[in-house]
């Protein structure tokens, strides 16, 4: 083990260790902190100059005003309306795909899987244009619809490589012999792949709905208006409504922040199995 | 259609399938994903490579216009900003690599309530980056942000970053800075996980420890995760569009565009709906891209054929 285990240390320097650990912790977390503090603080202490010293008194009357004073629960709706179909699509997808192109041996397989990969890493900027005009002509502009078919499509890339890479770790002599039994391939995939892919399902699922719901640039170019925004694109523009007034900034930003922060709570080991998918072979 | 002739196709048709399965399969299974992503992701690519060669406001008829476009982009400042931010968040972005990796070897230890600690240490990452540039504004605010009382008290005057030509972009890397460490943080945290006990307790018996353990022993095996790490650092980098956004949109003064926001700002805002242009820049923030994305599936490539 790397470094050497802090029991095996002297004792200064394990009860050093045990210092620094929180220590430490509270610096990386400062801006965090910070945010979380000025969002309990009532407006008056602002006012008065009370930027950082403890609240006055816990103002969580902040967090009823975001809710009560502009559309933040309607943008909340919204992600969630657009981040669960997108996870759904684009988990199916992907099975589908990636089984494909882990399973069968066929000329085109590593191409495919290739132009699912590299289309993945483009920049976003590259399918703006094009996907806001098909956006457009479908007559989908400002739809959650619209919105989610190119989150499902976009996802698909990464999804696929996970997928295809996972499946292809599970041992072949299973579908080798239900193929000799006679079992034909769409049983194969649902009786006996699928089943062995909830593992990936789970990751996939949390890593995605964390992408999906953090995402702001295909929010601000494919809808606007608070109907259908989602709640990182309604977070910016109430930002310029509420100019300064950084309580009720802050306790939007940690209420927006909350769903994906819950998630990654519930699920952390998927969701870490999910990152750092081959960062150990 | 007289009964035996049904008869005679029914059978047939089941045992072409039956026949074929194992070639037909692959292609029904890819055939939804693979057209949504033909669709959405592959046709758009070529799409805007067509229209960069053209004038277009994204509703009238379009106007050739051969490599007008690309030739603007080189006598246009803004575009040199961008592209110089660019390749300043390239460069210092990569500071998330080795910070990563600091923090995963401090964290990895088995003592009480270390597993929380990961946790929080990882949580820059799971917010979205508005709340992160937010978060990292109000940090940043003149006259009452916490950076800008520290500057004062050590130096006499508050700099107030995000206004400030020379530091907002800086001050935009650190922020993106902070759930990019999170990243590479979590991916050696793992590594370190998978590094060979064996090896590790035969440096030791060999005196090996500390810098020139880490060194010689350790980071060789860590291999995998730092080409992970690498490779979203630098997606991350040249995605950077989000923060910009948020922290200053471009400003002060185009001081903090890059190329994926400037593309945005010239297609889309108010600076008017110039399609054609922005999708040059879109251009070459992708060929820039591809540099890097080529270098990586020629890495799967190899590592596919190898097995």
């Amino acid at each position: 083990m790397f470094p050497r285990p802090i029991q095996q240390t002297r004792v200064t320097t394990q009860i050093a260790y045990r210092i620094a650990l929180p220590v430490a912790l509270i610096i990386w977390l400062l801006p965090l902190l910070g945010v979380a503090m000025t969002s309990l603080k009532p407006a008056s202490d602002l006012a008065k100059g009370n930027y950082f010293g403890w609240p006055s008194h816990l103002a969580f009357v902040n967090y009823a005003d975001v809710f009560r004073n502009s559309p933040i629960a309607q943008y909340i709706l919204n992600s969630f309306k657009v981040t669960i179909p997108t996870v759904i699509g684009a988990v199916a997808l992907s099975c589908m795909t990636g089984f494909a192109l882990a399973v069968y041996r066929f000329r085109l397989n590593l191409v495919i899987f290739f132009i699912f990969v590299a289309g993945n890493f483009v920049p976003f900027q590259i399918l703006m244009v094009p996907v806001r005009d098909l956006t457009l002509q479908l007559g989908l502009y400002n739809t959650i619809t619209g919105l989610a078919l190119f989150h499902i499509s976009f996802q698909t890339g990464f999804c696929t490589l996970f997928m295809r890479n996972f499946i292809r770790a599970l041992p072949s002599e299973l579908i080798e012999a239900a193929r000799v039994e006679g079992v034909s391939e769409v049983k194969i995939f649902w009786y006996i792949v699928l089943p062995l892919m909830r593992p990936a399902i789970a990751a996939l699922s949390v890593l995605v709905f964390t992408f999906i719901w953090n995402d702001y640039f295909w929010a601000t170019v494919l809808t606007n208006g608070s109907s259908t925004q989602p709640v990182t694109a309604g977070l910016y523009s109430l930002n310029g409504q509420w100019v300064a007034q950084w309580q009720l900034v802050s306790a939007g930003s940690l209420v927006a922040a909350l769903p994906p922060v819950l998630m990654f709570f519930a699920m952390q080991r998927h969701f870490i199995a999910g990152l750092t998918l081959g960062a150990v072979k | 259609m007289t009964p035996a002739l049904a008869d005679a196709r029914e059978p047939s048709r089941r045992s072409y399938w039956r026949r074929n399965q194992r070639r037909l399969a692959p292609a029904l299974f890819i055939a939804p994903g693979g057209l949504m992503f033909l669709i959405y992701v592959v046709i758009p690519i070529f799409r805007s490579i067509s229209i960069s060669f053209y004038h277009w406001d994204g509703l009238g008829a379009m106007k050739w216009a051969g490599f007008g476009n690309y030739a603007e982009l080189w006598s246009d400042p803004a575009f040199v900003v961008s592209l110089e931010n660019n390749l300043i968040w390239l460069v210092l972005y990569m500071f998330a690599v080795p910070a990563g990796l600091f923090i995963a070897i401090f964290l990895n230890q088995t003592v009480r309530g270390i597993r929380i600690y990961k946790s929080l240490f990882f949580f820059p990452f799971v917010i979205s980056q508005v709340v992160v540039g937010l978060i990292f504004s109000w940090f940043y605010a003149p006259d009452f942000g916490l950076l800008f009382k520290l500057t004062k008290m050590l130096t006499g005057h508050g700099i107030a970053v995000l206004a400030s030509e020379t530091y907002a972009t800086y001050g935009i890397i650190a922020a993106g800075l902070w759930p990019q460490i999170a990243y590479c943080m979590i991916l050696y945290l793992t590594g370190l996980n998978n590094v060979a006990p064996d090896q590790i307790e035969a440096a030791r018996l060999d005196g090996a420890k500390g810098w020139r353990m880490l060194w010689y022993v350790v980071i060789p095996q860590l291999r995998p995760a730092t080409f992970i790490a690498v490779v979203v650092t630098v997606i991350g980098a040249l995605r950077s569009f989000d923060l910009v956004s948020i922290m200053t949109q471009g400003g002060p003064y185009g001081a903090t565009r890059v190329l994926s926001y400037y593309m945005y700002e010239e297609a889309l805002s108010e600076y008017g709906y110039r399609m054609g242009y922005g999708a040059a820049i879109a251009v070459v923030l992708f060929l820039i891209m591809m540099v890097f994305i080529s270098g990586f599936i020629w890495k799967m490539y190899r590592d596919e054929t190898e097995r």
